[in-house]
């Protein structure tokens, strides 16, 4: 019983953080300058610019998530089936530039992107939608990586060795084995991968060189401009959308990952 | 080991020196500042002061100055409009401080602690008092206009319409400014319009404008801009004078220009908010800010131009001579101050987010 006590300073750090800043974004949606309305909400609602805005950024999000699987996969697998000591390093150098900072990766990119590349190539690249999906690929893959590895790492070798007794070859084995039993690990994945994609805004910020525009960007703005304090609600309107999507995200994948109680899930 | 030891007592010696040399030059009138203490927040743009000027302030009063950057105009209004307040300086622009004195923000400066306000030039003043009558809350500390900086290899007819900026030849060479004032007032003015227009028919049409033009841009930047013009990867950038006058400075191909239309001329002041906690050492930083040789090496830092008469006097002709720098009344006449919107400023937001998200 005693032990709660432990749990005390956390959940004052729950109230602080996470609660009151919540309640902070309901209060500016519906209070403008001191009024209860909810005419702004409804400004924003019935904005179609903003829900295909919304949509642009689902979109962006899904691919961002699925390239990362397609790339990710592989290489957790790779990886995987190293030896533990060799694997390690790899996996080491895989996760060196997740040290530095999120922001001076993407300035990294930028830089690259602008100066580093032949001037055709620059061209054609620079600011387009293509090179901010690629710089979201780049700065979001660990997060699928790890967790895959670990699921992988974990797999029983025997239960390979079972299969292969019982005459699968190593195709079927990986599908009707390997990748069924990695689901977990790639439920977590994507969770990881999605949710932070679809509130990305560094990125399409400094890559799409201000031209391209996703939610995240929206509610910057709408926070930044003070022409009144109206803006604050719009941008609190904005931000009620996402978290709702972002918690209607995380149920799907916590239903279907809910049968693999086991494995590398983070969430 | 004694080396080593040796050789930083010699750099540390020849640094002190020249410390002392410059803070001799500077102060050879006999200037002089008292011993006040304490701390002074200051809140500025981004690479907007030369940090030893700072170094120097902080010897000569025994303030300990914490300087804090920021990056827009409304940035800093959220920051001063803020309930716990720091700052005890800030260096908002023209329509912004228009903006807090309505909202009553701002305290009068003392002028008898700022004897070197008079170094400051009468038209320059005339112009500010536009929007702070009387410069009684402020004091112009850079100012400069707004035009297109062009690489003139790529660019080989000249520039003198904003018109330029929607031309397909340079379809994706093309920056514009990341700022819903200087964005929407430059298609204002090539539009034909007021550039404080309170007119919502002329700002749809300038959104229209601007969104037509998005495919053709290479994009809205801010300070990246600068380093991709010196770098020759634009054509045309929409940009402040000083700037302008830094990316010159690094390649000579590119060129300034204030489009006949007529452009924006924009002042950023010195203020001190009504919450400040060191109102002394705000206004002996002002004081300092204002001395000749202080406001001479500070804009020689910046690049931007200074207001300041006596130290215009001092620099040479490679600032003065030069039309970015210091450009000559005809151009002046064709420019506006922005002036703030109040309610309208709603309007120029709704039409930006719409521009933004084209």
């Amino acid at each position: 019983m005693h032990r709660k006590v432990f749990a005390y300073p956390y959940i004052v750090w729950m109230i602080l953080f996470i609660a009151a800043p919540m309640l902070f974004i309901f209060y500016y949606a519906v209070n403008v300058d001191g009024v209860w309305t909810f005419a702004k909400c409804w400004q924003t609602l019935s904005d179609p610019q903003k829900w295909r805005i919304l949509w642009e950024s689902v979109k962006m999000a899904f691919n961002t998530t699925a390239l990362c699987l397609l790339l990710g996969y592989p290489i957790a697998y790779i990886l995987s089936n190293m030896k533990k000591s060799v694997a390690g390093f790899i996996s080491v150098l895989f996760f060196v530039p997740m040290w530095m900072n999120f922001v001076l990766r993407t300035y990294a990119w930028y830089a690259i992107l602008e100066y580093a590349l032949p001037d055709k190539i620059s061209a054609a690249i620079s600011g387009t939608e293509g090179a901010v999906l690629m710089v979201l690929v780049y700065n979001f893959i660990p997060f699928m990586v790890m967790p895959l590895y670990n699921c992988l790492t974990k797999l029983d070798r025997s239960l390979l060795e079972a299969a292969a007794d019982l005459g699968a070859n190593r195709f079927k084995t990986f599908t009707k084995v390997v990748l069924p039993l990695s689901v977990p690990g790639i439920v977590s994945g994507i969770t990881m991968v999605f949710i932070p994609a679809i509130t990305a805004f560094t990125v399409p910020a400094l890559i799409g060189n201000g031209n391209y525009h996703l939610y995240g960007n929206e509610i910057e703005l709408a926070f930044k401009q003070m022409s009144s304090a109206g803006d604050y609600s719009i941008g609190s309107t904005l931000s009620i959308i996402l978290f709702a999507l972002v918690i209607i995200s995380t149920m799907i994948m916590n239903r279907v990952d809910g049968s693999n109680a086991e494995g590398g899930t983070l969430l | 080991m004694k080396k080593i030891a040796l050789f930083l007592a010699a750099v540390m010696l020849a640094v002190s020196l020249s410390a002392t040399a410059f803070a001799e030059e500077i102060f050879a009138n006999g200037d002089q500042y008292d011993k006040i203490g304490g701390e002074l927040n200051v809140l500025n743009w981004g690479e907007y002061i030369d940090p030893e000027l700072i170094q120097l302030f902080e010897e000569e009063t025994g303030v300990k100055v914490n300087y804090i950057e920021m990056l827009s105009n409304e940035e800093m209004l959220i920051k001063l409009a803020s309930p716990d307040c720091v700052y005890d300086l800030c260096f908002p622009s023209d329509y912004i401080i228009e903006k807090l004195i309505a909202s009553d923000m701002l305290l009068p400066l003392d002028y008898d602690k700022i004897p070197n306000a008079k170094n400051i030039a009468q038209e320059q003043l005339a112009l500010t008092g536009t929007f702070d009558p009387g410069n009684k809350y402020s004091l112009p500390y850079m100012w400069g206009t707004v035009g297109i900086l062009y690489n003139t290899e790529l660019v080989t007819e000249p520039v003198t319409s904003w018109k330029i900026l929607w031309d397909e030849k340079y379809a994706g060479q093309i920056w514009m400014y990341d700022s819903v004032r200087d964005s929407i007032g430059v298609t204002l003015k090539m539009l034909g319009y007021d550039l404080n227009t309170r007119n919502a028919d002329e700002v749809a049409e300038a959104r229209d404008a601007l969104i037509a033009q998005k495919p053709l841009t290479k994009g809205y930047g801010t300070d990246n801009t600068r380093a991709s013009m010196v770098n020759g990867k634009g054509a045309l950038c929409v940009i402040y004078s000083g700037d302008a006058f830094c990316c010159i400075d690094e390649n000579d191909s590119l060129a300034y220009a204030v489009p006949e239309e007529g452009s924006n001329v924009w002042y950023d002041n010195v203020i001190i908010p009504k919450t400040a906690k060191n109102v002394e050492a705000a206004h002996a930083f002002i004081n300092f800010l204002n001395d000749a040789n202080i406001a001479a090496r500070n804009t020689e830092y910046i690049c931007y131009s200074t207001p300041n008469a006596a130290a215009m006097d001092l620099l040479d002709e490679y600032y003065t001579g030069s039309e970015t720098y210091n450009p000559p009344a005809e151009v002046l006449e064709r420019c506006e101050v922005f002036h703030d919107l109040g309610e309208f400023t709603e309007v120029f937001n709704d039409a930006w987010t719409k521009i933004k998200a084209a």
